[in-house]
């Protein structure tokens, strides 16, 4: 066993003290947990969390109509299509993302039970938001990111984020491309004893429901209606998981829950030689699918996300498309936002167009923008990585090799990632080489990729998969 | 010599390629993971020495001394003239729209 494996070895123990949640106890039957209960047991009511975010600068950002966007909308669409969009301005919260939400709850909670600091291993805007949150609680903080490849070339983006954790007082420990990374994080955890921050505890989704609970309450203040759909860019699936839980919570009517990544087809996440030739560091299908068909691919034992659970729809968009309403979104409304919060923005000036003019569809985040995140920086790197950018058909762009900007708003268009081949992936990978089950785990699979039973039990039958009803009756009524 | 307290960049190799995961993919295998870290120096030293130094969360790291009083060069990036167009586009849209009307 080399060093790399001997650590990754005592992985649940680490966690385990690093988390303060005892991960063994949630589980059951051959493979479930019960989410609802970690949930739970995690504590923090939606007004707790209101008011801790309230007192940290984390909530209350401000759902803007985008009047000229939807003219815009409504001048490429049929008669009588095109919806109203609105903007959840979420770069407003302090450290400029949605992600303060997540991090006010992981600090706030580290704080109470005591830790001197916090660790987060991410590339993303949670690490600015961690490192922030931190500060607010004069908690020690490190952030451990993927930041060059083996040439030294840093991705702009994250260069800009270990600026802007370090701006907060944190520790940012820069990284070559790949997986070790956790390694990394690993060890830190162990020599310093500081709280894993991770984006995937209950307190990382917890702290989103507010804000799915607010689309809705802006939403009904400003119009009388709550929102027709709400486009939420995932990629670890924490976003649609925390916000649509929010939805429930604030209302009974039906609201669709739209995931968008942006489309990463063909590039390797690991892989050296592809890591600068993307320009979204986040918010992609290099993150969205493979988190979706294993959300316990994180970095805690039991992943509080789990997209499948809540999601009603799962769309595509180019980085072309996204870059295009990033400049867009600058020249009509005024609002000058980083291109990878615009994710959800470009699905949903798309999707308002298969829409009728009197639903609505509310965009859930923006995020700051400046050096680095910029999508002229984006853009202007990504040419100099020899990506080709000219105006075309965004279905035509190649990942790795060109950005189209779109040369026609009628063919603005998302591509839908089919859930039910998702869910089948879902269900291929956690079976894995089971030979049976137990009884309670097609309910917990049922719950997971919200397929009904005789789905799974169809699943399970053309698998060669047993499962045994009656060994399971006594282990619930054991339970 | 770089005197002791001034704050400068250390590299240092985490893993060498024979210790790095066998599921990667070759291009990545084949290249060490390397780390990045600031902090201030524990004794006065020269570019390229084997240094420590103290970090922000007062650990201590050792480390290829690289860069002194490091600081972030990352920009707005070259002019893009694309984003132009864009304007034009978007201006002629709305302006043939309202014609329309």
């Amino acid at each position: 066993m080399n060093k790399v494996e001997a650590l990754y070895a005592k992985k649940n123990e680490i966690m385990k003290k690093s988390v303060g949640i005892d991960y063994d106890k949630y589980e059951y039957g051959t493979l479930s947990f019960d989410y609802d209960l970690l949930m739970e047991e995690a504590g923090y009511t939606l007004s707790q969390i209101d008011q801790i975010q309230s007192i940290y600068g984390a909530n209350h950002t401000p759902l803007k109509e985008l009047l000229h966007i939807n003219q815009l909308v409504k001048a490429c669409s049929k008669e009588g299509y095109g919806a109203r969009i609105f903007l959840k301005d979420e770069a407003l919260n302090d450290s400029g993302s949605f992600k303060a939400r997540r991090a006010s709850i992981a600090c706030y909670h580290a704080k109470k039970l005591g830790f001197r600091g916090v660790i987060a291993a991410t590339s993303g805007n949670y690490g600015a938001a961690v490192a922030s949150q931190a500060a607010k609680h004069g908690l020690k903080c490190i952030i451990v990111q993927e930041c060059y490849d083996s040439l030294g070339i840093g991705q702009p983006e994250i260069i800009e984020k270990s600026r802007a954790c370090e701006a907060y007082g944190a520790e940012v420990i820069q990284l070559s491309v790949g997986p070790e990374l956790f390694y990394v994080f690993l060890q830190l955890l162990e020599e310093t004893g500081y709280f894993n921050a991770s984006l995937y505890t209950p307190y990382g989704i917890k702290g989103i429901e507010t804000l799915g609970y607010e689309c809705v309450q802006d939403c009904l203040a400003l119009t009388n209606k709550v929102p027709d759909a709400i486009v939420v860019t995932n990629a670890g699936g924490g976003n649609v998981t925390g916000t649509a839980r929010g939805v429930l919570q604030a209302t009974q009517k039906k609201v669709q829950i739209i995931g968008a990544s942006v489309n990463l087809k063909g590039l390797h996440m690991a892989k050296d030689t592809d890591f600068n030739k993307k320009s979204f560091t986040t918010g992609h299908t290099g993150f969205g699918i493979p988190f979706a068909i294993n959300p316990d691919r994180s970095d805690v034992p039991r992943s509080a996300a789990r997209p499948l659970r809540y999601l009603d729809r799962y769309v595509t968009v180019t980085q072309g498309q996204v870059f295009f309403m990033t400049e867009v979104l600058c020249l009509l409304e005024g609002i000058e936002r980083g291109p990878a919060g615009n994710t959800s923005l470009a699905a949903a000036f798309a999707i308002a167009k298969e829409m009728k003019t009197d639903q609505i569809v509310v965009v859930q985040e923006s995020e700051y923008t400046g050096a680095g995140k910029h999508h002229q920086a984006q853009l202007s790197f990504a040419r100099n990585q020899g990506i080709h950018i000219a105006f075309g058909n965004p279905q035509e762009e190649i990942p790795g090799k060109s950005i189209l900007l779109p040369n026609n708003l009628k063919d603005f268009t998302v591509q839908e990632i089919f859930l039910p081949d998702v869910r089948a992936q879902y269900l291929k990978t956690i079976l894995g080489n089971q030979e049976s089950i137990q009884e309670v785990d097609i309910a917990y699979l049922m719950a997971e990729t919200k397929l009904t039973r005789q789905e799974v039990i169809s699943y399970l039958e053309q698998h060669g998969i047993q499962w045994e009803e009656t060994y399971a009756k006594q282990t619930i009524s054991g339970r | 010599m770089i005197p002791a307290q001034t704050m400068v960049l250390i590299e240092s190799i985490v893993l060498t390629p024979e210790q790095r995961l066998a599921s990667l993919p070759i291009e990545t295998r084949l290249t060490p993971l390397k780390m990045w870290v600031k902090g201030t120096l524990l004794q006065e030293a020269m570019l390229g020495d084997s240094v420590s130094i103290k970090t922000a969360t007062n650990r201590v790291v050792c480390g290829i001394l690289k860069e002194v009083e490091p600081h972030y060069t990352h920009s707005f990036g070259q002019f893009v003239p694309e984003l132009l167009t864009v304007r034009t586009m978007i201006e002629e849209i709305l302006h043939e729209d309202k014609s329309n009307e």
